[in-house]
């Protein structure tokens, strides 16, 4: 059998993501001896038009990254949505906190009209995605585990309760405890509660959990006193495209 | 000479971020010269406003992913000057081992796997698995080990985690300390490996004065982490008046923003840093420096591959040197704070305007906060060293075509791709911004 085709591609994003890859170190030969690398940008100057694997990393914010993602997905027989920017729109998403016209104003002065800018999608707003791999930057170990699955034709499914389950498996000393408020409780788990571990809050970089308990979640904020406003502004940092599924849902009615 | 040629290279690889090369010679004579950004815009400075001056951290970082720790230390230096804060020496300290780690981490990124390729002779590192096998293990390896110094230091180096506004949220105890010099010491050996490497590289002969900026001070600190603005054509500026040096302009005849200091263009980056400060790197550095005939003013920037080496030497040494003061003083760990968000209101809050002036591995970064009584962000500005040096960029095009000319058109165009990413352009982090050029849109 011949080793799978795969290409890396970047949209709106900081290529963080990528460059986890090449912190693999000397184990990123072990992958590269399973897979066939026929594009990656940022570290190669070889091009393929064809490719079995689409990894696919960065938020859509122009109409011509809505044609390109489209091209991509009609060559790619598996399309994964890599990073934060890409499965949920990410820290790009702010931008969708602002009126386009006016945020374009304020950066660009006089030239702004050089620049077309549409509202930050993640990926699956667009095209079919198969796999999506969460997380700002993305957790290597869990990337490991969805090429695998990938290359074995397998799905994987991205853990759907709150990364306040991994945290008390950290033994960290909960954040409302200390009287700071986090998104873990409402955020989905797979990251190992890595910023939590490090004596920071969780910003809710891998999106909501389905099911987040709202009755719950509001006597946890009335317990410890925190405002609603707070929760909102957090949830603004990474899920503002969120609101995208809402439209939708309206529409559909 | 009656020659056409025509460059045009789209999706400029092996760079960070999207740009294209455009040459157009026409019956010998240079038309048109360029590089084009092809990035979307992402709006962070607009994005900033009404945020709390204690979230710049976290989403600045988010800019660039190679030099995410440069970034975050400008933000914070910046929120910081607002508020006016003062941080602790040992904060500083800690800070300074931070930005050494990542100028490794980003350099040797650069040298193996975005120039080496060209100067062997091939397109990527991955045909050198196969025939310099030893040499992408190595480099595998230092990346790998910067990286893991990091991820102790601040949990990890793409997003750093614990080092925000007012100090570090975790802090290194001894066996932390330990396995960070563990790490380091045994990049020693490879380290050396990539000084014999890299003495055996040719780089292209061609030079073009050039006005060279960076941070300067009247001590003996090699500054990356505080000082004044200087150039090699003597201006001298305090950080907080930055926007004299980057003057952005606009030409009648494009859209483009060009910076300029004291004449038309300049340039910021390791060969600026080793221009102007030569004389204040580590010994081995200096001595790295002599046995390379490495002598100011460098100004051959295809040199700066051999710039960022030398800095290897120096950043690798004095990470040691800070750790083992750390391990002999020990490590306060009162100092640790709770978190980023002065919910607790520990750092006082009041209007101001602050400036943050970062040394990072493509040069000078400059983070601009204004913000209200409440600590929200009024106005934002950032400046980028791609983003400066994209003007220098094009004038070195335009003075290397003609002497190029009886060249075949692959080899110019090898020549010109060689000369962009020996800058070791950041194109997404440069594509955020104001002073990003857009010839040709």
């Amino acid at each position: 059998m011949s080793k799978p085709k795969v290409a890396f591609f970047d949209f709106s994003c900081c290529e963080g993501c990528q460059l986890q890859v090449a912190n693999f170190g000397e184990a990123l030969l072990d992958i590269l001896g399973l897979i066939d690398v026929v594009m990656f940008r940022e570290v190669m100057s070889e091009k393929s038009e064809v490719y079995d694997v689409a990894i696919v990393e960065g938020s859509i914010t122009t109409t011509h990254d809505v044609e390109r993602i489209k091209k991509i997905r009609a060559t790619a027989k598996v399309l994964i949505a890599y990073g934060s920017c890409a499965t949920i729109g990410g820290i790009n998403g702010m931008k969708n906190n602002f009126d386009l016209e006016d945020i374009k104003q304020y950066v660009y002065k006089q030239d702004a009209k050089y620049f077309e800018t549409i509202p930050t999608h993640p990926l699956h707003k667009i095209v079919k995605v198969d796999y999506f791999v969460h997380g700002c930057p993305v957790y290597q170990p869990e990337f490991v585990k969805v090429l695998k699955c990938a290359l074995a034709g397998l799905s994987y499914v991205v853990p759907d309760y709150a990364v306040c389950v991994e945290c008390r498996f950290n033994e960290n000393v909960c954040m409302f405890d200390k009287g700071i408020s986090c998104m873990g409780p409402v955020t989905r788990a797979g990251c190992n509660s890595w910023c939590i571990n490090n004596g920071n809050i969780c910003y809710g970089c891998r999106g909501m959990v389905s099911n987040p308990a709202k009755n719950g979640q509001m006597d946890i904020l009335k317990k410890h006193n925190i405002s609603l406003d707070w929760v909102e502004n957090k949830m603004n940092m990474y899920n503002k495209p969120r609101e995208l599924d809402i439209d939708e849902q309206k529409h559909k009615g | 000479m009656s020659k056409n040629i025509k460059v045009n290279v789209e999706y400029l690889t092996r760079v960070e971020g999207h740009g294209n090369i455009v040459v157009n010679v026409k019956d010998g004579k240079l038309e048109e010269c360029r590089l084009d950004i092809i990035e979307s815009p992402r709006f962070f400075e607009g994005m900033l406003r009404g945020r709390s001056i204690f979230e710049a951290q976290h989403i600045t970082s988010r800019i660039c992913g190679i030099c995410a720790c440069g970034h975050t230390l400008a933000s914070i230096q910046a929120a910081e000057d607002a508020l006016g804060f003062i941080p602790s020496e040992q904060t500083i300290k800690l800070r300074k081992l931070l930005l050494h780690l990542e100028n490794l981490d980003s350099h040797i990124l650069h040298i193996y796997l975005l120039v080496a390729p060209d100067i062997l002779g091939v397109k990527s590192f991955v045909p050198l698995i196969q025939t310099h096998n030893v040499v992408v293990r190595r480099a595998l390896r230092m990346k790998k080990a910067c990286n893991d110094a990091c991820d102790i230091l601040v949990g990890r180096h793409v997003h750093p985690i614990s080092c925000i506004v007012g100090g570090f949220t975790k802090l290194p105890r001894e066996k932390e300390l330990n396995r960070m010099l563990e790490i380091l010491n045994g990049l020693r050996p490879d380290m050396e490996a990539t000084v014999e490497l890299a003495k055996t590289f040719a780089f292209p002969q061609f030079s073009r004065e050039t006005e060279y900026v960076g941070l300067v001070n009247d001590h003996g600190e090699f500054p990356m982490l505080s000082g004044e603005i200087g150039s090699t054509d003597g201006l001298r500026l305090n950080k907080k008046d930055y926007l004299k040096l980057t003057n952005e302009f606009v030409v009648s005849h494009s859209s483009a923003k060009f910076t300029k200091a004291s004449r038309q263009s300049y340039a910021v980056g390791a060969l600026a840093r080793f221009n102007l400060n030569c004389d204040k790197l580590h010994p081995q550095a200096k001595e790295l420096a002599k046995v390379l005939g490495m002598k100011p003013i460098v100004d051959n920037p295809y040199l700066n591959t051999v710039a960022q080496l030398i800095e290897c030497v120096h950043s690798l040494e004095e990470s040691i040197e800070i750790l083992q003061e750390f391990k002999t003083k020990g490590v306060d760990c009162s100092q640790e704070i709770v978190v980023g968000l002065n919910e607790k209101g520990t750092i006082p809050v009041k209007a101001g305007n602050g400036v943050g002036a970062v040394e990072v591995p493509r040069g000078i970064l400059f983070h601009n906060y204004e913000i209200d009584n409440k600590g929200k962000i009024v106005n934002a500005n950032c400046i980028i060293p791609t983003g400066q040096n994209l003007n220098n960029i094009e004038l070195d095009m335009a003075a290397l075509v003609p002497q190029i000319l009886d060249k075949s058109q692959e080899e110019i165009t090898l020549l010109m791709e060689m000369l962009v990413r020996a800058y070791d352009p950041c194109i997404s982090c440069s594509a955020h911004f104001l002073n990003v050029k857009f010839v040709g849109r």
